[in-house]
């Protein structure tokens, strides 16, 4: 009799699978394919001819360079504080048991659990409340607010293997406090944050339902898509915008995904 | 000779002496006090979270409490239901039913096409495999939101692919009945519900797959055997066994797809017919027609009904498989 080790899958179930997986990555390699396309005003298919020429004319829109710098900008400010944030509560909760702990871990994952809708107006009618200006800084306000709990859960995750014996080991050794921190914990921790840190970059760079909130006139570039999805102007630079999004947004989960294949828990694996 | 080396050492004292200093002080306060460290800690994230997020909850629940004056169009600040009693009106009832039916059918569909994709990763992906079917669910949970609406778009559009494919099959007679159906159909698959349903699947399955996998990952493999050996057919063992032991999995995932589904405005907006759902209500409301009273007790409906729905999770063990 031989194990169930190695056996292969039913027939029916490999199709399903693979059907599904077809079924989720397909329409990300179609937006690839119109990037090229020659056809203006519609979405025929199969595209009538191939180009490259709408790249040069998106090279020379300003308003999507505006868009872009803006998006990077608040995505940046926003991982920033998000780091920051999250690796000071995430060191709090896994190194210590407090009253009220797991408020605090509710407290983190809030912002993400409950649709962006309700944090969007509730920030909204807040900064109406105290006539607070829309402005870059409320961007951030908002996007910080969703990106700690990114670096939270990779952090934990990482605090969670890491022994607290080592810490205690490098004061017995005669280090203090800053300096076990510098030399021992920071290099624990620091391939889990960089991942966290991509994700909330990849997270805040995309983010569209809490931006149209607190954005005001200024466009983000997910804002600038929405725009565009909404009141089409020019199909073709938008089809470009739509690939350069994918790979931005792309690039740092495969590269969160490198840093941290080994550990117990892979970066990404909630979002 | 390894006497030689150590011989330094033991010269050094064998406490050493303190780094001096601010540093020096703040470190060993910090030493003598762990509740201290632990509060500076938690101060920060604690207020950024507790005032900026919490605290515009309570701004935004305590508006639900005021009302809209109809003819000056100005906030009355004075607590009154009114504002609640408006969305039992025929048109908001209409709306938060009509969102509610799309979230349970958007749950149900996704649990069945994420089912065999959790089930071929958790049981028969092995190594290599492993890691490309975990990246094969994670790019497209991360991948833009926004870039992955537009795709559907140009996959629905009247002269898009869908249409391209079912007319070299031969099959556009069955499109154009599908369409001429009353409630799901419509011009183009692109401003009908079908379409709305088809993105709002496609959008949140990674979330349903995700725990599905991780439950699944708990049945042992020879579980599934003995219930072959004790002569259940396929079937039976998927009802019997597998399915109750994802259960918990399942539902997981369907707080995302069901919680995600109330709240977004956007898919429904772009891919979908012109009747609203609660959040392109909630947008409009406050928008618009700047009846931010309105606005804020529509969203109290999907905190309810999601209270409930993770009330009813809990108490079937779904947040184990989180």
């Amino acid at each position: 009799m031989r194990s169930d080790r190695g056996q292969s899958a039913p027939l029916g179930l490999k199709i399903a699978a693979g059907c599904g997986l077809l079924f989720l990555h397909l329409p990300i390699l179609l937006i690839f394919v119109y990037a090229f396309t020659t056809e203006e005003k519609s979405f025929v298919w199969p595209p009538p001819g191939l180009t490259t020429q709408w790249f040069a004319v998106t090279w020379n829109r300003p308003d999507v360079w505006q868009a872009l710098s803006l998006s990077v900008r608040v995505a940046a400010i926003s991982t920033a504080i998000a780091l920051i944030l999250g690796t000071l509560c995430s060191a709090a909760v896994s190194r210590t048991k407090f009253f009220g702990r797991e408020t605090i871990s509710l407290l983190v994952i809030l912002p993400i659990a409950l649709p962006g809708i309700i944090t969007g107006i509730a920030l909204r009618s807040a900064f109406a409340l105290a006539d607070i200006p829309f402005s870059f800084w409320t961007i951030v306000l908002g996007h910080a607010t969703f990106c700690v709990v990114v670096v939270y859960n990779n952090a934990v995750a990482r605090f969670r293997r890491t022994s607290g014996s080592m810490i205690e080991a490098s004061m017995d050794l005669g280090a203090d406090g800053f300096q076990t921190f510098r030399h021992v914990v920071l290099p624990n921790i620091a391939t889990a944050l960089l991942a966290g840190g991509m994700l909330a970059f990849a997270l805040s760079f995309d983010e569209v339902i809490v931006t149209t909130f607190t954005a005001g006139q200024q466009q983000t570039l997910p804002i600038w898509m929405l725009e565009e999805l909404i009141r089409p102007r020019q199909r073709p630079v938008t089809n470009v915008v739509a690939m350069v999004v994918m790979l931005v947004t792309l690039l740092p989960i495969l590269f969160a995904y490198y840093l941290t294949r080994d550990g117990d828990q892979i970066a990404g694996s909630g979002k | 000779m390894s006497l030689d080396a150590t011989m330094p050492r033991a010269s050094a004292p064998a406490i050493l002496p303190g780094s001096g200093g601010m540093r020096g002080a703040l470190s060993d306060l910090f030493w003598r006090r762990p509740q201290l460290l632990l509060l500076l800690m938690l101060l920060p994230p604690v207020l950024w979270l507790g005032i900026v997020y919490i605290g515009s909850l309570f701004a935004l629940l305590a508006q639900s409490f005021f009302s809209i004056d109809e003819y000056s169009g100005l906030i009355n600040r004075q607590f009154t239901l009114k504002t609640y009693g408006d969305l039992f009106q025929a048109a908001n009832l209409d709306i938060i039913l009509r969102t509610v039916t799309m979230a349970a059918l958007v749950t149900l569909a996704s649990a069945i096409v994420a089912f065999p994709i959790a089930y071929y990763a958790a049981r028969y992906a092995r190594g290599r495999w492993k890691a490309l079917f975990y990246l094969g669910i994670m790019l497209p949970l991360w991948s833009s939101y926004l870039v992955k609406i537009y795709a559907w778009k140009l996959i629905l559009a009247k002269e898009g692919i869908l249409t391209w494919l079912l007319a070299k099959l031969h099959l556009l007679g069955l499109l154009d009945a599908w369409l001429s159906l009353p409630v799901v159909g419509g011009n183009s698959l692109s401003v009908s519900f079908t379409g709305t349903f088809i993105v709002f699947v496609y959008v949140w399955l990674p979330f349903m797959i995700l725990p599905v996998q991780a439950a699944l990952e708990r049945v042992p493999g020879n579980l599934v055997e003995a219930s072959s050996d004790l002569g259940a057919s396929p079937g039976q063992t998927f009802r019997n066994v597998l399915f109750p032991l994802a259960l918990p999995g399942i539902v997981a995932g369907s707080i995302f797809t069901f919680s995600l589904t109330l709240g977004d405005y956007i898919i429904p907006q772009i891919i979908g017919t012109s009747r609203l759902f609660i959040g392109q209500a909630v947008y409009s409301q406050q928008g618009t027609a700047g009846n931010i009273p309105l606005a804020a007790a529509f969203t109290v409906v999907p905190i309810i009904i999601m209270g409930f729905y993770l009330w009813g999770a809990k108490r079937i063990g779904a947040f184990d498989a989180l």
